[in-house]
């Protein structure tokens, strides 16, 4: 096990981890953003620079600073009084068991015996993934285009009229 | 010949057909009916002519002419059953007879009942009562015999009965139905009795009848209880079935009765033919009745069986018993109601003592001078605008001169007035075979006797009708109690012509029967072959026709001088004997003694059987609809306590179920993800568990 | 390669039992980026340890779904705004419409 990778994981892990577990919502999206930002890394780590660069892109400089406005804007700063979660422990229970059937599966598959421990980098440019991306996939890039567009439109549509009817 | 006998039924079917165009005509249709009526009976009239002549001349050898023509009838199973047309002496003179007499009645009936609203409706049951009697006459076979027998019994009803709006008409009828009806129980029994000893009903059939030699012989052999031989016992069955049709004593009640009905139905069918019907079936049946050990009784030769006897007292005590209480009636009708019974005990009685020959000869002249005689009482009441009793008539003598000169010729040919009238002769037949009858002289006596009364009682008739000074309030005290007091009047010629005719038959009728010239004794006696024109040198011959004479001559002077020395309003032998007239009048209590007996018998077992049907019958009815309630109230109990409640644990389960599965159900996502996360793990572990077997 | 895969399951787990249990609607949404993000890295160490990494399908799988799941995010929270202001709180309790 390297030592880089342990840090890593390690980081990402807990990070998650206290996303979801701190009461604060703040420091929970604060500590999200960690969280992507260490899976990025890992992504680094394991040769696929581009995807960890549009991570850090999208996920950190968008998504997650899209979750700190909503926190803000729902008065999420202060830290919500009561209870924090609904019977904690069913919960807890349900995903540690998702969790081990995971574990199980990857402990037990075949197919990941048959895998290389650690093979060579692969070329990844940026060109084969423009080429990529305009050639076999310019469908499901002109599609994803669509969403987005529609995902703003409605984004706008439906944070937005409630203002005009107040 | 033989296509005489096969077309004989065209005499019954002329009435029945004109019977039934007359039930489809209306009302106002007076004249056609009545043309269709006396056509129709004119023209069977003039065919029982043809079919008397056939029989006038008989095969060589052969006593009699006796033809039948036989056919099957209908099938029944395997037997057949066979009906047949008969022509012999017997139904040649009676067919003569019924369709002269009955035309003759047809055609005062126009006169009679013109005033009548239900002209149309009269007419058409003389006429189905013509067609069932003439039917009758020609059958071969019993059944078919019964049946006429029992359409002519409706008739009657419906004749009697034919102004039912008066309860009197209306109770007639009944009595004389139900009457009738136990004398048919009678005849009815005898019939299937007779059926089943001999295999067939057709009486003459080749040799294989029921009154031929074969059958008659193995009816003789066989004997029944009391040590009766079977063709004693089948006799007197049919001979309940007589008497009743008959009116002999005791089954006599319902004649009297029955002259509420209209004088001219009093004339045609109890007089001359209903009536007699009872006597032609005993001549009809007369092998039976004679049957002895010797077999077939021989012609000429009157048999002495015990049949033949029970009939020969019967006739002897009704014959004297409907004299006594003609002598104390008063209405007019009725003295000649109870004459008819009378007279039908004699003619029974001749049957009895002398055979067929004798007693249809009665029969025959008899009907021709009562026939007469009710016509005449007809045309009186007609005349005294419907009076009909006989004490407040008087003088009619001239008032009304045709019908006194007619009725007085009916009068002597029933009193048996001697030599000129018929029913002289008859009578003296009667009395001359009851004479010679070996087992006793007790029915001569009985037979004088009713002689001496019949005389009696027609003379007090005649005198109260025609010669007492006129009981009429108009000619006696010149104040009139009723509306419609006219002084009485001549009948229109239409009855009177009828009068007339039936007057002049009675007195030839005479010329046929002097034992000068006994050709029709030979002829209803079926011996034409043995008729000797001549003297018959027997002194009983000539001792019985002054016997007769006397009787009725001393019955004559007797009436005669009691009745014409009385005051006027009463009656000289009510002065003489008034407790005997009383029980006399009372026609001997007859009527109450069945009221206080047969009646109260009748109607006590009527209650016993409402009661057993109500409470008995009726409870198990009732039963099976209690059972019924309580397989319902049952079902109920099991609906109630035992279904709806499961029904209800059962929804209530789901309910509860359906409680506890939407408690998952509480709009939170977060536990549905819980579920969903569950399941697939659950799912996994059993594919893998599964798998790892 | 496990030990990715075994870190991709963590977060995946993580990310469920926060959508399970946190009651505030944007930590429901925040788990369920974690979770999207679990399955990336899974596709990823695919991709890497695989038999055709050339091939770029891996990336380019994570790329759209990152795109999508940014879209995905967007529409949510504004939903997650436009209920806020309906409810007056932020609860995922509240919004129990379903409840039967």
């Amino acid at each position: 096990m390297n030592p880089i990778f342990a840090i890593l994981a390690g980081v990402t892990v807990g990070a998650a981890v206290a996303a979801m577990a701190l009461r604060n919502l703040v420091h929970s999206v604060l500590c999200l953003t960690v969280s992507l930002v260490g899976l990025a890394l890992l992504y680094l780590r394991l040769g696929a620079e581009f995807a960890g660069f549009v991570q850090i892109l999208v996920y950190v400089g968008a998504v997650a600073i899209l979750i700190m406005f909503a926190v803000l804007l729902t008065r999420g700063g202060e830290a919500p009084p009561g209870r924090i979660a609904n019977a904690p422990w069913s919960g807890l229970a349900v995903a540690a068991a998702v969790f081990a059937m995971i574990a199980w599966a990857i402990a037990r598959s075949p197919a990941l015996r048959g895998m290389a421990k650690d093979p060579a980098q692969p070329p990844l440019s940026v060109k084969a993934i423009g080429d990529k991306l305009t050639g076999d996939l310019v469908l499901p890039l002109q599609v994803v285009a669509l969403l987005l567009t529609a995902a703003l439109v409605g984004g706008v549509v439906i944070a937005m009229s409630e203002k005009e009817t107040e | 010949m033989d296509r005489i006998v096969e077309h004989l039924w065209i005499i019954p079917a002329l009435p029945l057909l004109a019977a039934g165009i007359i039930a489809l005509l209306k009302r106002p249709h007076r004249k056609a009916a009545a043309a269709l009526a006396i056509g129709s009976l004119g023209l069977a009239f003039l065919v029982s002519c043809v079919a008397f002549a056939a029989t006038l001349h008989p095969a060589a050898g052969a006593g009699t002419v006796r033809l039948t023509h036989n056919f099957a009838w209908f099938d029944l199973g395997e037997s057949t059953l066979r009906l047949g047309w008969l022509l012999d002496p017997l139904t040649a003179g009676m067919l003569v007879m019924v369709t002269f007499v009955g035309s003759l009645i047809f055609v005062f009936s126009v006169g009679y009942m013109a005033h009548d609203p239900n002209f149309t409706r009269f007419f058409g049951f003389l006429s189905l009562f013509a067609a069932a009697m003439l039917g009758l006459l020609v059958a071969n076979n019993l059944l078919f015999l019964f049946m006429c027998w029992e359409v002519v019994g409706l008739a009657s009803y419906l004749l009697i009965g034919f102004w039912f709006q008066k309860p009197e008409a209306a109770a007639a009828a009944k009595k004389a139905f139900v009457t009738t009806r136990i004398g048919d129980l009678g005849f009815f029994l005898g019939m299937v009795w007779l059926y089943h000893g001999t295999g067939t009903l057709l009486f003459y059939d080749k040799g294989a009848g029921c009154l031929e030699q074969g059958a008659i012989a193995s009816l003789v052999a066989q004997t029944t209880l009391g040590g009766m031989a079977v063709s004693t016992a089948i006799s007197l069955l049919l001979f309940c079935g007589a008497a009743g049709k008959s009116g002999q004593v005791p089954l006599h009640v319902w004649l009297p009765d029955a002259m509420e009905g209209p004088t001219p139905v009093s004339a045609l069918i109890h007089a001359a033919t209903m009536v007699a019907a009872g006597v032609f079936l005993v001549a009809r049946v007369f092998p039976l009745l004679g049957a002895s050990a010797a077999g077939l009784p021989a012609d000429g030769h009157v048999p002495h069986t015990a049949a033949l006897a029970v009939v020969t007292w019967i006739g002897a005590i009704t014959a004297v018993f409907g004299a006594l209480v003609a002598v104390a009636q008063s209405d007019i009708k009725r003295i000649l109601a109870y004459s008819t019974v009378s007279q039908l005990g004699y003619m029974m009685m001749g049957l009895g003592v002398g055979g067929p020959a004798v007693g249809m000869f009665h029969l025959l002249a008899h009907a021709f001078f009562k026939a007469l005689l009710f016509l005449g009482a007809g045309s009186v009441i007609h005349g005294c605008h419907g009076e009909q009793d006989i004490r407040r008539m008087g003088g009619l003598r001239k008032a009304m001169p045709a019908t006194f000169a007619t009725y007085a010729v009916g009068m002597m040919a029933l009193a048996g007035f001697p030599l000129v009238f018929s029913g002289f002769w008859s009578k003296d037949e009667i009395l001359h075979a009851a004479l010679a009858w070996s087992p006793s002289r007790l029915p001569f006596a009985l037979g004088l006797f009713g002689a001496f009364l019949t005389a009696f009682y027609m003379i007090r008739q005649m005198w109260f009708v025609f010669f007492a000074p006129s009981a009429h309030p108009a000619a006696r005290h010149g104040h009139d109690t009723r509306p419609d007091a006219a002084a009485p009047h001549e009948s229109p010629p239409v009855m009177t012509v009828s009068l007339a005719i039936l007057a002049g038959a009675t007195v030839a009728m005479s010329l046929l029967a002097t034992p000068v010239w006994p050709w029709f004794h030979a002829y209803l006696g079926g011996h034409l072959d043995h008729l000797h024109v001549g003297w018959d040198a027997d002194g009983a011959v000539l001792a019985t026709m002054a016997l007769s004479t006397v009787a009725v001559a001393l019955g004559t002077g007797v009436s005669w001088r009691l009745y014409s020395r009385s005051a006027t309003g009463t009656d000289a032998v009510e002065r003489l004997v008034p407790r005997l007239f009383g029980a006399l009048r009372g026609r001997l209590y007859v009527d109450g003694f069945y009221a206080a007996t047969v009646f109260r018998l009748n109607r006590a077992a009527a209650t016993a059987f409402d009661w057993i049907d109500r409470f008995v019958w009726g409870s198990l009815a009732g039963s099976t609809a209690w059972i019924a309630t309580g397989f319902s109230w049952l079902g109920r109990l099991l609906d109630d306590a035992g279904i709806n409640p499961g029904f209800d644990a059962g929804c209530a389960g789901t309910r509860g179920t359906g409680r506890l599965v939407s408690l998952f159900q509480n709009g939170q996502t977060q536990r549905y993800l819980r579920l969903v996360g569950g399941g697939i793990v659950a799912i996994v572990v059993a594919v893998a568990w599964t798998g790892k077997k | 390669m496990t030990p990715y895969l075994i870190v991709s399951a963590l977060l995946f787990s993580i990310g469920f039992a926060g959508v399970l249990t946190r009651r505030n609607a944007i930590l429901v949404l925040v788990g369920v980026e974690l979770m999207l993000n679990a399955a990336n890295l899974n596709f990823v160490a695919f991709w890497r340890h695989g038999p055709n990494p050339a091939a770029l399908d891996g990336v380019m799988f994570v790329v759209f779904a990152i795109a999508v799941a940014a879209a995905e995010a967007a529409v949510g929270l504004a939903l997650v705004i436009a209920i806020h202001r309906h409810c007056r709180s932020g609860n995922v309790d509240e919004a129990s419409g379903m409840k039967g």
